[in-house]
């Protein structure tokens, strides 16, 4: 047995790491945040050149044909500094689903160009408020033609193809969409994290290819989401990770009543229970890369634990670092709000947290309680 | 990454699983099972007697405490192959708890700071089980501020070099079954509290030793008071230099974490398959969306700290030394326990205030309720781990100590106890 990832994924982590450090400071976040544009094409574009996005995309597909364990480091080192990239509805979760379950077309025609950084994709699955069922869902595909609003989509403003789900006979079905096309509308919005922007798409007659059978797109979406989350886990992780850090480098410097601020048990107690959440997510993470990587059976029980411990210590852990800051913490000037805003962001994407605590029973139900106590 | 088990240790895993197979007492598998921490479960038999006998056997066959060296009647086996080991054991390991102080703490103290005679002629009784041992750290006026103790030990004034002690210990675990104990003492009130201890160790049976048992919140006495009534022994049984006690004890808690916060169970399984079964409004339990809520987050707790061990073993098995990140164990069980065991009562309505054999699953919630308290307590309170990741993990300013160089006789104490 070995819970830990291999020299090699821990050189990629490092380098990775160093490459953004350099590339993506705060001030990178803030300019997406505070700017015009909708994600850091710059940074997005160094790291497809790094071979990154291609990283478990198969060689003939114009990826690097690593695997998915080099994903899980690379989406720590993602998450740690809040990258205003769209690398999860792209490679998570586009990508993903093409190599699961598209077309031999499908895949050779999106799949070198999101290697390659000249594909952005959009997983537009939503249908506004609410925990998303398929019986909620009211697009339509027909005839190879799809009609509807999806909304929220994240990055569906510079995306280049969108993943839909969507109505097919008494069924729902998947379809992707190349957004270049007639009958595409899109209309931003306004949401807690712009540096992963949100967009309401509406198709009127758009022409589009299916994804899988007739009638299994809830089932291919529900699989590839698994995975999803085991990835947006380790963006988690990164980010709860950070803002421990913060905090507790906050804590030694900042001084009151004459001593520092992290001599205070208030305030070591806390930055301690942050420590437990981000090290129990680490934990169930790397039980996530783990069946992530073996396809193991215990995959869906996996993906919902490691998403909900992740969720849960990311929240637990940006939400906490505001308040070790103190006033400072809640300014604009300062980065801990930039988190705050990710933490919050990332535990609604693919299914809120409660969806996912409430799967995790449901696959518990099912499957082999001992697996995972 | 990877779950398996290498050729070499799946062999090692057929090999235990065969000897357990064969030799484990069965009869009382249903029993320990029920278990839940800091009580054995067993009704059937004397848990003390059942626990030698097993430990008995185990020495016998080479797999009495693992990690010892073999000289003192251990196993030296590796640590993947101590983990194969408790996974392999499962429930008969509760029958090894009245040795856990012993084998996890003073013998580790006895094999770093005794001389070869002594060791060899302590350690293979423990780890055979012949022989139990008992901790006697804590006092009333000193538990989590353990320097702060006050049991005196004095020079004999008959020039023998023998010492006199004199004092109370308290909360001490199983010293009623004790043979042994280590015993840290005050040999210098003058000079600053962490400076002026010294360890011993000492036959419970020595003149002038009287256990008194207490009765716990839970009802169940596994704990003690110890008096010293000029209790006599020679210099030979002090562990460490004079003045040296300190250091000594560090040995013996760093051990203590190691062991008991390591692998530790919340009782999720358990209140899993209560809530398989229980109903909320005429629905299973699981299927209450509060319910999976709560659920989900004990879970994740759980299996948190399952892998968190696993990637600690994966460390060791590097040849990396486990730190002080390992105070996690206990901490999140310990307060898991005790939500979690509230939970289940909740669940169980008006009738979970009832404590039976009628009550869902013998009882168990009930006595993990009212044996939980402890947990956060003993062997470091939840506030000392706290403490000790946010200053040894994360490298935060220590907590200010005001009595920091002031000779231990100056220093203020809470009335109680003061020699
Ligand atoms: C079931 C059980 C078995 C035990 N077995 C043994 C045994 O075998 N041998 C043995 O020697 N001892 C044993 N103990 C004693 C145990 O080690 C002490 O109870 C423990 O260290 C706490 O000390 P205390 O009870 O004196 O509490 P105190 O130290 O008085 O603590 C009271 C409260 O103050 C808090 N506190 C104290 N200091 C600090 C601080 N610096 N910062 C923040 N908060 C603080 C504590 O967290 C606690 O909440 C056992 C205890 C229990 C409950």
């Amino acid at each position: 047995m070995n819970l830990d990832f291999s020299e090699e994924q821990k050189q990629l982590k490092e380098q990775v790491g160093r490459f953004l450090a350099e590339n993506c400071p705060p001030a990178a976040v803030r300019a997406v945040l505070e700017g015009e544009q909708h994600h850091d094409a710059k940074l997005y574009k160094g790291i497809a050149d790094l071979g990154l996005l291609g990283a478990a995309i198969p060689e003939e597909y114009g990826g690097v044909g690593l695997g998915q364990l080099e994903l899980c480091v690379i989406a720590e080192e993602l998450g740690r500094v809040i990258a205003p990239v769209p690398v999860a509805s792209t490679v998570y979760l586009g990508a993903e689903c093409l190599l699961h379950a598209g077309t031999e077309d499908q895949k050779s025609t999106w799949l070198p160009k999101i290697a390659a950084g000249e594909a952005i994709g959009c997983w537009a699955i939503n249908e506004g408020s609410g925990r998303m069922r398929p019986e909620k869902v009211t697009a339509s595909f027909e005839n190879g033609k799809l009609n509807g609003t999806k909304s929220p989509v994240a990055d569906g403003a510079i995306a280049d193809f969108a993943i839909v789900l969507a109505k097919e006979g008494s069924g729902v079905s998947l379809c992707l969409v190349d957004l270049s096309g007639d009958g595409v509308e899109r209309e931003n919005l306004e949401s807690i994290d712009p540096t992963r922007s949100q967009t309401k798409l509406t198709f009127n007659g758009a022409s589009a290819t299916r994804i899988g059978d007739a009638g299994d797109g809830w089932h291919i979406a529900t699989q590839v989401m698994d995975k999803a989350a085991i990835l947006i886990g380790f963006e988690q992780l990164g980010g709860a990770d950070r803002a421990l850090e913060m905090g507790r480098d906050y804590a030694l410097e900042r001084m009151a009543f004459g001593r520092q601020i992290g001599s205070f048990q208030a305030i070591k107690h806390m930055l301690s229970d942050m420590y437990v959440s981000a090290t129990l997510a680490r934990s169930n993470c790397y039980y996530g890369a783990w069946a992530l990587a073996s396809s193991a059976a215990e995959l869906p029980l996996a993906a919902a634990t490691a998403r909900v411990s992740a969720t849960t210590a990311f929240q637990h852990c940006a939400k906490n670092n505001i308040q070790v800051h103190g006033g400072m913490g809640f300014t604009w000037a300062f980065d801990c709000h930039l988190y705050y805003r990710r933490s919050n962001a990332l535990a609604l994407m693919i299914g809120s947290l409660s969806t996912w605590e409430s799967l995790l029973i449901e696959r518990m139900s099912t499957g082999n309680v001992e697996a995972a106590a | 990454m990877d779950f398996k088990d290498t050729p070499e240790e799946a062999k090692f895993r057929k090999e235990v699983r065969s000897w357990i197979d064969a030799n484990a007492p069965k009869h009382l598998e249903a029993e320990l099972k029920r278990a839940s921490f800091g009580s054995s479960g067993l009704t059937s038999e004397d848990p003390i007697e059942a626990g030698k006998a097993w430990q008995k056997k185990k020495a016998e066959a080479g797999w009495a405490c693992l990690h010892w060296p073999k000289e003192y009647g251990g196993g030296a086996r590796t640590a993947m192959e101590r983990v194969i080991w408790s996974q392999e054991e499962g429930p008969y390991a509760v029958l090894s708890s009245p040795f856990t102080i012993g084998h996890g703490m003073c013998g580790p103290t006895v094999m770093e700071w005794a001389s070869e005679e002594q060791k060899e002629e302590l350690l293979p009784p423990l780890a055979s089980g012949e022989e139990i041992w008992c901790q006697l750290f804590s006092e009333p006026a000193s538990g989590s501020d353990l320097a702060g103790l006050r049991t005196r030990a004095v020079k004999a004034d008959d020039g023998s070099g023998d010492w006199i002690i004199n004092g109370q210990k308290i909360w001490t675990s199983g010293a009623q079954n004790s043979d042994w104990g280590l015993l840290i003492t005050r040999t210098d009130p003058d000079v600053p509290k962490h400076k002026g201890l010294t360890m011993f160790f000492l036959s419970m049976k020595t003149p002038g030793v009287k256990v008194v048992p207490i009765k716990q919140a839970n009802g169940a006495s596994g704990f003690n008071e110890v008096y010293f009534d000029d209790v006599r022994i020679p210099d030979a049984q002090r562990l460490g230099a004079v003045g040296e006690g300190w250091r000594v004890s560090l040995t013996t808690l760093m051990n203590e974490r190691l062991s008991i916060g390591s692998g530790m169970s919340t009782g999720f399984p358990e209140l899993f398959k209560f809530c398989m079964d229980a109903e909320v409004d005429g629905e299973p339990a699981t299927a209450d969306s509060g319910v999976r809520s709560k659920l989900a987050q004990f879970a994740v707790k759980q299996s948190g700290l399952k892998y968190t061990g696993m990637r600690a073993i994966s460390a060791l098995s590097k040849g990396e030394t486990p730190g002080p990140e390992n105070s996690i164990g206990k901490l999140v069980a310990g307060a898991t326990m005790q939500e979690l065991s509230m939970f289940a009562l909740d669940l169980q309505g008006e009738a979970g205030v009832l404590w039976n054999e009628d009550s869902p699953q013998n009882g168990r919630f009930q006595a993990m309720l009212m044996r939980s308290p402890a947990t956060r307590i003993e062997g470091g309170s939840d506030e000392i781990l706290r403490n000790i990741i946010g200053e040894r993990v994360l490298g935060l300013p220590g907590d200010i100590r005001v009595d920091k160089d002031v000779p231990f006789k100056d220093i203020p104490a809470s009335g109680k106890g003061r020699s």
